[in-house]
């Protein structure tokens, strides 16, 4: 009902809709100056795009945007920065080959012309990194930097540009537990100085950490907007989820078989010619998952990337069951059975345009009975589409769909289908449940575990610490190339594993 | 031949010869910086070279000829800019159309046109004082003209306005990350429209010089692939206007030092050495290159949209 | 925007067979009509242009064989381009490898000395070589130090044509005749036979029409053409997958230079029976196959049907060269816009209006 003080903004019955999917379905969101407000659902909820239409990166179907009481049109980022609206999204806007103060300064009319001005930008940059803490050199360029001083520019960017609104898109999803809490004091620092923080998340502690109120939502609504002080992580899971969520998987006690993946001193460089491995070393037994945890951009990918074949160790040797596999092609890796679910499961883990039947074969085609001779044979080809269809209940009008018509969890589901057929005994798992629903990412994970009662041995990456908590029987922390140290899940400590993951080594010896 | 007048020579007829490449090739850098690959270079050039000439024909005024060209080329990319940039269609193949159609449009329009001198063509100029000098005086300031002082001039402007102005780091910035661009306001479409459109006056320009300058006639098919030498100087430029200078006076001087081997190698065959010298100058630049940053700029011939990433 | 649209854009996940037939239709009418602009600028009548070329090239028994003359060379360079467009590979340079295939054809018809009945499969054989090795030196440069491919293959054109010119004013200079030089006429057991009172070397029709079914073939049921289309639709995916894009920029660059060299016998070999300038033997057939092979949307089999259609536009440019004194040129008028309406309408095909009914 009326309310005498109006809102800082004010979001009316805002729709969005995307092929196939409603995004936002009827948002109705206030915000008050001088909090910070948390955005608060699951994956696909409808947070981001929320904010996007927010900033004008996208225009809303219906619904009415207003600032401080007046309904305002926000066509575009340049509308919502001359509101004082700015952005810092999750996958940072930043361009990598030009500078720090080039990309501050990129995209402003400051009216000084067309020559940068460079002494003036550099006074006003210090002055404003000082003032929140924030400091970092004018003159590097972006690419030099590491993760959390690129998101300091971020920050930097809006702030030059004097905005009142910041929303902030997953900012801790690259940051380790410590950066975490350098972020969350910059944020007071921001309020305390009066601005008003819109912070959208997935991760309930960080909103009981850092937030005056919650909005949660859920499949493109709001379900309930409160003060935080008013909740817990229990109610805002039940909220978030519709449901009650487990807080730990249900997992039988990990039962060993023999050694089938051995690492010794792995050194690998990455796509730029860094070391991205620096002696790498771990074994990993079947019927037990290894989570790999740490920041993203501390090896992870890579290591993946030799333990597939599709990057070359510098140093260093692999044995898999006994055999050593050091540096072979795809190929052979494939052949002995290992499964490789990839991060980027359609850039990488399907052709989209191909069927899904065509999908499923995408390793095995060269053999038979899928193979003979030349030609390919289109009845056993389609025999194991069904047949994966129905054991993994894809979701999908029949097996000549094209691959990019399913939905991301059905996706994924198509690559596990293809992975998991020939029963592996080595899985290499990357973000599995990346991007997906509640729902699939439960599916996904069960079937993870389907594999380790089979005494499969899962390597599992992942950004997401609570799956890693959950998922693994030991815990491998990566940070800057090597292993800051490997423990039982059972007894692991978040803070320890912050440590390592920013660079602390376990003490006494790594297992 | 004394060598100094025999390096004199070459170097003077490099400048020359030199001048459409480093027109060509300073709009292409433009436009490939911005993200947009512009093959139809080579059209755009012809038809520069076409209209230059009829329009300095008819009119007699070479200079009018040479702004003709520069609309006409400016037009030309234009619909390249179209179907790149907001029908987001392929860019080699939207290139290689243009090209196919300016070569096609300046034969058919071209036939009556064959053989007549130019009763006017841009003026040599000789800079009695400065051509004095040693060595450089021949080469500088004897017999050029001057497009070929307007081209050397641009290229320190284009330089600095790439490199340290904020129209720069805009063009930069939509070539490497139109995404990150396009969220910070920047109309990522109208700055490649820009940067094709000055690709496409600055192609013309070239055209017209060939036409106008540097051989005062018309003949069908006379750009004889300059456009595609372009495109591979683009490349070993790294984008930079800087080297982009050096590349084409390099490749000229390279090209008329091949055809003091006439002696011995038969004419046909000196021909084909531009061709060959480019494949070379591509194989040099890919042995140099470990790092990506010195390279292409990311978004080369990529679409922008937003919100699909 | 404004609210309650009455319709709205969206992308199109899948275009139908028939809307892309009905697309590419649309864009090759526009095309004509525009082209039909440029006759008007330049004096003559486009109705009365089109109706000479459709008489010409479809009318008379000379111009219907004329017409699949033409389309014998586009057919063959056309189906190898679907091949190496499939895999990625921006093959600009046909008319290159047409020229080395010519090349090594005359090479065998003139100096090889073999017996007669070898003579003509061995040219096939020689000029698929040629063709195949000047469109594998640009497969390499690319696959070992990643050098864009659509320079290199048209520089390669560029020296193919010179390397032509150069042998028949050079070692292989046969008589000139009115200035124009040529080698010597092939013997006779180096000419491919002709449909009797046409141009058309039949031989090489059927090899055309074998290998576009031939490709069909491979690239829908074969090993090799599933490794071909992944890589086409996601090369990250075929990487993932342990396909060497390598290997098969390779293979697919073989098929293409090889095919495109045996249009280049059949050029020779079946019409000119010499090797002569580069401009005589090819009339821009490779470049012209490049829109072949779009249209046809990268389908070797329905490259016959397009290669006729470019086959009609070619003849055609030969009878407006002769009654309306137009030069021959002017055909890459049509070939330019046709490819431009092409591309152009593509993005019909990739958004969609949809309209919605409000309240």
């Amino acid at each position: 009902m009326g309310n005498l003080e109006s809102y800082t903004i004010e979001l009316r019955g805002i729709v969005k809709r995307f092929p196939g999917v409603v995004a936002n379905n009827g948002i109705n969101l206030k915000i008050c100056r001088g909090e910070i407000h948390c955005l608060l659902g699951e994956n696909g909820a409808g947070k981001t795009t929320l904010m996007r239409i927010l900033y004008g990166l996208y225009q809303p179907d219906e619904g009415d945007i207003l600032l401080n009481g007046q309904s305002i049109k926000i066509n575009s980022p340049r509308t919502a920065i001359s509101y004082h609206i700015g952005m810092v999204h999750q996958h940072f806007r930043l361009v990598p080959t030009l500078s720090v103060e080039e990309n501050i300064v990129l995209g402003l009319d400051e009216g000084t012309g067309p020559f940068m001005n460079s002494r003036k930008t550099r006074k006003k940059i210090s002055m404003i990194a000082e003032k929140y803490g924030l400091l970092v050199d004018p003159g590097a360029k972006i690419w030099q930097l590491a993760v959390g001083q690129q998101q300091r520019v971020e920050i930097l960017k809006a702030l030059y540009r004097e905005v009142d609104i910041l929303i902030m898109d997953e900012p801790t999803s690259v940051l380790t537990p410590q950066e975490v809490d350098q972020l969350f004091t910059t944020l007071r620092t921001l309020v305390d100085n009066g601005l008003t923080i819109i912070f959208i998340t997935h991760k309930l502690d960080e909103v009981m950490q850092v937030s005056d109120k919650v909005s949660v939502l859920r499949k493109g609504k709001i379900i309930s907007t409160l003060s935080t002080s008013e909740t817990n992580k229990p109610d805002l899971a039940r909220l978030m989820v519709g449901r009650d969520i487990v807080f730990r998987l249900q997992k039988s006690p990990v039962q060993r078989s023999e050694k089938l993946l051995e690492v010794n001193d792995l050194h690998a460089l990455n796509d730029r010619g860094l070391p991205a491995l620096r002696g790498v070393s771990f074994e990993i037994f079947g019927g037990e998952i290894l989570g790999v945890a740490g920041v993203s951009g501390n090896g992870q990918y890579e290591l993946a990337e030799v333990l597939t074949g599709l990057r070359k160790l510098t140093h260093g040797k692999i044995f898999f069951s006994k055999k050593e596999i050091t540096n072979c092609s795809v190929r052979e890796i494939n052949d002995c059975n290992i499964a490789h679910i990839p991060a980027e499961r359609i850039r990488m883990g399907i052709v989209p345009a191909l069927s899904i039947r065509e999908n499923l074969i995408l390793k095995k085609y060269r053999r038979p009975p899928y193979c003979r001779r030349e030609f390919l044979e289109r009845q056993k080809i389609e025999q194991n589409a069904h047949c994966a269809i129905k054991d993994y209940q894809i979701a999908a009008p029949n097996c000549e769909t094209a691959a990019k018509l399913l939905s991301g969890g059905n996706i994924q589901k198509v690559v596990l289908a293809r992975e998991l057929s020939e029963n592996p005994s080595l899985i290499i798992a990357v973000h599995p449940t990346y991007g997906l629903d509640i729902g699939a990412t439960e599916q996904v994970r069960q079937i993870l575990l389907a594999q380790r009662e089979r005494s499969a041995a899962i390597l599992l990456i992942s950004e997401d610490l609570d799956e890693i908590m959950t998922m693994s029987d030991r815990i491998l922390v990566m940070c800057h190339g090597e292993v800051m140290g490997i423990i039982d899940a059972e007894n692991a400590d978040i803070e320890e594993i912050g440590l390592m993951m920013a660079g602390t080594r376990q003490e006494g010896e790594v297992k | 031949m004394g060598w100094e007048s025999w390096i004199v020579t070459t170097l003077s007829r490099s400048l020359a010869y030199g001048t459409p490449l480093l027109l060509g090739t300073l709009g292409e850098i433009y436009a490939e910086r911005s993200g947009v690959l512009n093959l139809g270079v080579e059209g755009m050039m012809i038809m520069g070279a076409f209209s230059a000439f009829v329009t300095a024909y008819s009119t007699g005024s070479p200079w009018l000829g040479i702004l003709v060209a520069a609309a006409v080329g400016g037009v030309f990319s234009l619909i390249h800019a179209f179907t790149s940039v907001t029908l987001k269609a392929n860019q080699v193949v939207s290139g290689l159309a243009l090209t196919m159609f300016g070569l096609g449009l300046s034969g058919m329009f071209g036939r009556g046109w064959e053989g007549k001198p130019l009763p006017n063509p841009i003026s040599k100029i000789t800079i009695s004082g400065l051509s004095d000098l040693p060595i450089i005086g021949p080469i500088l300031f004897e017999d050029q003209n001057l497009i070929v002082y307007l081209t050397i001039l641009i290229v320190p402007l284009m330089w600095y306005i790439l490199y340290r102005t904020r129209i720069g780091i805009t063009i930069r910035s939509v070539g490497e990350s139109p995404a990150t661009a396009d969220s910070l306001g920047i109309n990522v479409n109208r700055v490649r429209y820009m940067c094709v459109f000055i690709g496409g006056i600055l192609a013309g320009v070239a055209g017209g010089y060939l036409s106008v300058a540097y051989r005062p006639a018309w003949t069908e098919g006379m750009t004889a692939g300059i456009g595609w030498i372009v495109i591979a100087l683009t490349i070993f430029s790294f984008w930079n206007p800087a080297l982009g200078m050096v590349g084409a006076y390099l490749f000229a001087a390279l090209y008329h030092l091949a055809f003091r081997l006439q002696p011995w190698v038969s004419p046909e065959l000196l021909k084909a050495m531009p061709y060959a010298f480019a494949i070379i100058v591509l194989i040099f630049v890919s042995r140099g290159t470990l790092q990506k940053r010195m390279g292409s700029p990311a978004a080369l011939t990529l679409p922008y949209t937003r919100g699909e990433e | 925007m404004k609210k309650n649209l009455l319709f709205k854009i969206e992308r199109r996940p899948i275009a139908s067979g028939s809307l892309i037939f009905i697309v590419s239709l649309i864009a090759i009418v526009v095309a004509l009509v525009v082209a039909g602009i440029f006759f008007r600028i330049y004096g003559v009548s486009p109705i009365r242009a089109y109706q000479l070329i459709l008489r010409g090239s479809l009318g008379s028994r000379f111009g219907i064989t004329e017409t699949i003359r033409r389309a014998i060379p586009l057919l063959l360079c056309g189906v190898g381009l679907t091949i190496a467009f499939r895999a990625l590979f921006w093959n600009i340079g046909a008319e290159g490898q047409l020229l080395m295939g010519a090349v090594g054809a005359a090479g065998i018809a003139l100096f090889s000395g073999l017996p007669d009945p070898l003579l003509l499969p061995a040219m096939f054989i020689g000029g698929f070589l040629f063709g195949a090795a000047w469109g594998l030196i640009p497969a390499f440069l690319k696959v070992k130090m990643g050098l864009n491919d659509v320079i290199t293959t048209l520089m390669m054109n560029y020296i193919a044509l010179y390397i032509v010119e150069w042998l028949i004013h050079g070692p292989w200079k046969g008589p000139s005749m009115r200035g124009f030089a040529y080698t010597d006429t092939f013997p006779q057991a180096a000419r491919l036979p002709s449909i009797y009172g046409t141009r058309i070397h039949w031989p090489t029709l059927i090899l055309g029409i074998l290998l576009a079914v031939l490709m069909y073939i491979m690239v829908t049921k074969t090993r090799s053409g599933f490794e071909i289309r992944v890589i086409g639709e996601n090369p990250d995916a075929a990487r993932f997958a342990g396909i060497s894009q390598m290997k098969t920029t390779l293979m697919v660059m073989l098929i293409s230079g090889g095919f495109a060299g045996l249009a280049g016998v059949g050029e020779v070999a079946g019409i000119h029976m010499r090797l002569l300038g580069p401009n005589h033997i090819s009339m821009g057939y490779g470049y012209t196959a490049i829109i072949v092979a779009w249209l046809a949307r990268r389908n070797p089999l329905a490259v016959i049907i397009t290669s006729l259609l470019f086959g009609v536009i070619m003849t055609g440019g030969d009878v407006i060269k002769v009654s309306l004194g137009l030069p021959f040129q002017m055909i890459n008028v049509f070939n330019g816009l046709i490819l431009f309406f092409l591309i152009g309408s593509e993005i019909l095909l990739r958004y969609k209006i949809s309209f919605n009914s409000r309240r």
